[in-house]
């Protein structure tokens, strides 16, 4: 459980700056500073347990069904990991305390902080790599945050995006190679993978994985050619350039290609690909930061070639190798991030960056010109430091490898023309910022920061002076087990900072030499380099990206022309597009049963049912006799569920038809009444060849169907309708029991239909038209007496044989939505008939109000078998001797078909009487009703 | 008989698809509740077609499947609440923009 502390403190424990706001920076500062403490304190508890050999694991199921679960464990790579991201965020976070003016907001920089420090140990601790994923996403977005924390400069943002963009599409390639890799692994727990790491370097798509995975190690660790956005993520304050480009998001990539070194390395792909890489990321890297001016950009550089360095050596990938790259990463770390301080410090001190202002500072600032050439030592390699040591354990390996057979020579070669121009530009860095002359006026006149603020700096260059004084006790048990976790095999770290006079010293003689060369001749190699201004990788990315979202406005314009019209045709062609290859793979759509012949009712209704329906499509410009059409068609459907058994359908159908074609000439009174314009030839043609398409398939697929066999599960309804929900009407007893959930739910749909209508009608400022369609104005009776007549003498009818469907609806066909309707229809007649006024002064229910009843109804009768320890709507049933009725038969069901009758009542008088409304003083005109 | 049954019904679809596809939207509207006749009639027609076999227990044989009925019954139900919405938002429609056509009254898809 501890180990997860590890993690969920920074994770939750950014809110903590949020939720201080107020407070002064201080506490914020301590507080924020107590998180990383706290991780230190666990990570050394466990320390002991992981260099003894042990690693220490957590296992939280999580989503198990994808594979994904939150497995962390602490072997000797995370820990040196965990080490540097919380021993250098403690740093960052004291540093920043002093960096940040006050104008800059500390508590959100605090929470990004945190909230990038709990991704990183998230990547470096998990077990699983699907999680390990997920927080590798979290630091792209943190880091977004991150650099771009100055939002109101557009650098920060453009660096920001540029960042977000390259490893965001990197973290996506990376998925990719992360489930190919799970999946011929079977797992997605990290042992599992490399207890199948020899399947996987045989399988077919081994170069796709691995191709993928470098490709998210690669842009994370801004190698060759994905270097460009690391410089201008240096808009970031600096605290988060010497978190983010020293000890950890940079090093993630790394991190990524150690850790999957035993899973994916060995193979010639492999050795070629991240040599290849690293060295030319080494070379490039070291070119641009000597030539560039801010002190920033020489950084950001030098970290991308060092980290080539370490690519290269992981590449190369012999223990030694190994041993060399994880030194680095502890060194690098170091002194990488004590430069990134003092440049934030020289720039928060004299107000510029740049070299070309900055000169002879030492005089005025001489603690920080102290430290910073210490750290600078170590990153050209000047012995005793611990940067020394590494880069000749890396010069030494590059000399020992044979990987490019009679070429091998072109290695040492290249790294120490590398090692050179690290010499040149760790001595720019100090000579023309220190040195070169007399301090020239600056927009800030500087001296040494306050001593917190450069003790950051201090202990990072005691800690180099440490480590390059006494490598073995300081750090040989960290390298072991570190080492022992990438190569799986045991390991006994050497470390001393004298080897005799051999090869490598004589490579750093004269990569230092060199060095000092090429810094005095700094000059013709800027004069070279100018030629070359106008490439920027800013504006070639910007360039990239306007061209991509040019390119895609485009095409979206093509494709969404605000035509409705034009997406639904879309749709249905690419229904036909689907369905036609497979239809076309059936063999024969005609299945084994035998076909029933045609009787003469059954071809009448189907020719009138043809008939309306063409009449429906071909008259739709003359509205009212399409809808006329339609109610034919309506009225035959019905007819052709009596005629197919299903009487309960035919009558529902029937009633809906009712109410829907009235509903539907109520809406015509506010719509034009013919469409004027037609449509051209050549449209109407493409609709009826996608409408002939449309239903040739439904048509050849309702054949198929019909033609085949039925095999159901009804039978179980049919056997149990009686025996179990008591009704002989299997449909209903299938609506209000066995599927009675689903009902419910019908009724729920229903009753929110009616409610968003009521709303739609809300302040709804209708066209009214004066006239008729050919002019002639309204009658002026609008009651007439025959149909005020017919009406009255309906409506109690009406109602007695709803209550007479709706009581025999178990049993008999009828129910409760049938009932409803019944009772609807004759009501919105009364409407017809005698207008608003009249039925509100005799009748004036809260439609609503029954409509809530009636789902609230349902809702209990379903609630009420928990009375009985039943589940959710079980039904209850026995048999009363009514008065009058005889013995009649009471089941809950009939409660429940009760609130179905009501809500089916309730909403369509509602939907019906606020639209009827609309022509009259009531018409719904504020919020309620 | 079920090649009759299955003509209609892909006549039905295919006139419902023609009046989707219409530039107004009454027409669609209308489309759109022929179509959901049509979609009724092919769930139903799930169940196979069976003549005098309604499923009320003990009156006859062999009973109609009862399942789709049952299917389509709610169907019906929310198939008016459908056109009922969609015909509201289409007066509403007209009330707030003036005009009936279902896209930007410039192009040439809108008759």
């Amino acid at each position: 459980m501890n180990l997860l502390i590890i993690i969920m403190a920074p994770l939750f424990g950014a809110l903590l700056p949020l939720l201080l706001k107020q407070t002064p920076r201080l506490i914020k500062t301590g507080v924020t500073l107590l998180i990383p403490l706290t991780g230190i304190a666990i990570l050394l508890s466990y320390a002991p347990q992981t260099l003894s050999g042990d690693t220490p694991k957590h296992f939280i199921e999580w989503l198990p069904s994808i594979g994904l679960d939150f497995a962390i464990r602490l072997d000797g790579l995370s820990l040196l990991f965990c080490s540097l991201i919380l021993g250098i965020g403690v740093l960052i976070i004291g540093y920043a305390h002093y960096y940040l003016s006050y104008e800059d907001d500390d508590s959100r920089f605090y929470a990004c902080l945190l909230l990038f420090m709990a991704s990183m140990l998230g990547i470096v601790m998990a077990d699983n790599i699907l999680l390990m994923w997920a927080f590798w996403e979290l630091t792209s977005i943190s880091s977004f945050l991150l650099i771009g924390y100055w939002f109101h400069s557009s650098d920060a943002r453009r660096g920001a995006r540029m960042a977000l963009a390259t490893t965001g599409a990197g973290g996506l390639a990376l998925l990719a190679g992360l489930l190919i890799i799970g999946n011929i692994a079977g797992s997605y727990q990290f042992d599992d993978i490399v207890a199948s790491a020899e399947a996987i370097k045989n399988h077919e798509y081994y170069t796709a994985a691995l191709v993928l995975l470098l490709l998210g190690a690669f842009t994370k660790s801004a190698q060759f050619p994905f270097q460009f956005w690391l410089p201008h993520a240096m808009a970031a304050p600096t605290p988060v350039s010497a978190y983010l480009h020293s000890a950890t998001m940079v090093k993630a990539g790394i991190f990524l290609l150690a850790r999957f070194h035993p899973v994916m390395a060995g193979t010639e792909l492999w050795l070629t690909t991240v040599t290849v890489t690293g060295l030319i990321t080494m070379l490039v890297g070291a070119y641009f930061a000597l030539l560039k001016h801010d002190l920033k950009g020489l950084l950001a550089f030098s970290t991308v070639s060092h980290l080539g360095l370490i690519c290269m050596l992981l590449g190369i990938g012999t223990q030694a190798a190994v041993i060399a790259a994880m030194f680095h990463i502890i060194n690098h770390a170091c002194f990488k991030a004590a430069l990134f301080m003092t440049a934030g410090i020289i720039d928060h001190e004299s107000g510029t960056r740049d070299m070309r202002k900055l000169q002879g500072l030492m005089g005025l600032m001489p603690i920080t010109a102290t430290l910073a050439m210490v750290v600078a030592a170590s990153m050209a390699g000047i012995p005793p430091f611990n940067g020394f040591m590494s880069k000749e354990l890396f010069l030494a390996q590059a000399a020992q490898q044979h990987l490019f057979g009679g070429l091998s020579w072109f290695v040492p070669v290249l790294a120490t023309v590398g090692a050179a121009l690290s010499v040149a530009y760790s001595i720019r860095f100090i000579h023309d910022v220190f040195f070169n002359g007399e301090y020239k006026e600056l927009p800030k006149k500087p001296h040494d920061p306050p001593r917190m603020m450069s003790a950051p700096v201090a202990l990072l260059a005691l800690l180099c002076i440490a480590i390059g004084l006494a490598p073995m006790p300081i750090v040989s048990e960290l390298l072991n087990s570190a080492v022992t976790a990438v190569t799986h095999s045991q390991t006994e770290v050497k470390l001393s900072l004298w080897h005799g006079f051999n090869i490598p010293l004589l490579m750093s003689a004269i990569a230092v030499v060199a060095g000092i060369l090429i810094y005095i001749a700094r000059d013709q190699l800027f004069t070279f380099n100018r030629q070359f201004d106008g490439q920027d990788a800013k504006h070639n990315f910007e360039r990239l990206v306007q061209k991509a979202s040019d390119t895609s406005s485009r095409l979206f314009d093509k494709l969404d022309t605000g035509s409705l019209q034009r997406y639904m045709a879309f749709v249905l062609i690419s229904v036909i597009v689907i369905l036609l290859p497979s239809l076309i793979d059936i063999s024969a759509i005609t299945g084994s049963s035998p076909q029933q012949s045609i009787d003469t009712v059954s071809m009448v209704g189907a020719i009138v049912l043809i008939g309306a329906a063409f009449g429906t499509a071909t008259l739709h410009r003359n509205r009212f006799v399409m809808l006329m059409m339609l109610s034919v068609v309506g009225l035959m459907v019905s007819l052709a569920f009596a005629h197919f058994s299903a009487p309960d359908l035919a009558m529902t159908q029937l009633v809906v038809e009712v109410v829907s074609i009235i509903l539907m000439i109520l809406a015509l009174f506010f719509m034009p009444q013919k469409t004027n314009r037609a449509s051209s030839g050549h449209r109407v043609f493409r609709d009826i060849i996608i409408a002939s398409f449309i239903g040739g398939i439904v048509a050849t697929l309702n054949f198929a169907i019909l033609t085949t066999p039925a095999e159901s599960i009804s039978d179980f309804f049919i056997a149990n309708a009686k025996t179990g929900g008591g009704g002989t009407n299997v449909v209903n007893v299938i609506l209000v029991d066995f599927r009675g959930f689903d009902t419910l739910g019908e009724i729920t749909v229903l009753a929110i239909a009616a409610a968003g209508i009521h709303k739609l009608l809300n302040k709804l400022k209708p066209f009214m038209p004066s006239s008729d369609v050919d002019g002639r104005p309204w009658h002026r009776i609008k009651h007439p007496l025959m149909l005020t007549n017919v009406a009255n003498l309906v409506l109690p009818m009406a109602m007695v044989v709803a209550a007479y469907i709706f009581l025999r609806g178990h049993n008999l066909p009828g129910g409760g939505f049938i009932a409803g309707l019944i009772a609807a229809s004759a009501m919105i007649l009364q409407y017809v008939a005698n207008g608003v006024d009249w039925v509100k002064e005799r009748f004036n229910v809260n439609y609503q109000s029954l409509m809530s009843i009636g789902v609230m109804i349902a809702a209990l009768t379903g609630l009420g078998s928990w009375l009985f320890n039943k589940p959710f709507l079980t039904s209850w049933f026995t048999y009363l001797d009514w008065p009058v009725v005889g013995k009649w038969e009471f089941a809950t069901a009939l409660l429940f078909d009760l609130g179905v009758f009501l809500t089916v009542i309730g909403a369509t008088m509602m939907i019906l009487s606020n639209f009827g409304k609309m022509t009259t003083r009531h018409r719904p005109t504020h919020e309620g009703n | 008989m079920e090649t009759l049954y299955s003509v209609t019904v892909g006549i039905l679809t295919a006139c419902s698809v023609f009046l989707i596809l219409r530039g107004r939207s009454f027409p669609v509207v209308v489309g759109i509740t022929m179509l959901s006749y049509a979609v009724n009639l092919f769930l139903f027609s799930t169940g196979r077609l069976t003549i005098d076999g309604a499923p009320i227990l003990g009156t006859s044989d062999s009973y109609a499947d009862p399942l789709p009925q049952a299917l389509v019954l709610t169907a019906i139900v929310i198939g008016f609440a459908m056109t009922a919405y969609s015909i509201i938002l289409a007066v509403r429609t007209r009330g707030e923009v003036g005009t009936d056509e279902v896209s930007d009254s410039n192009s040439e898809d809108n008759r």
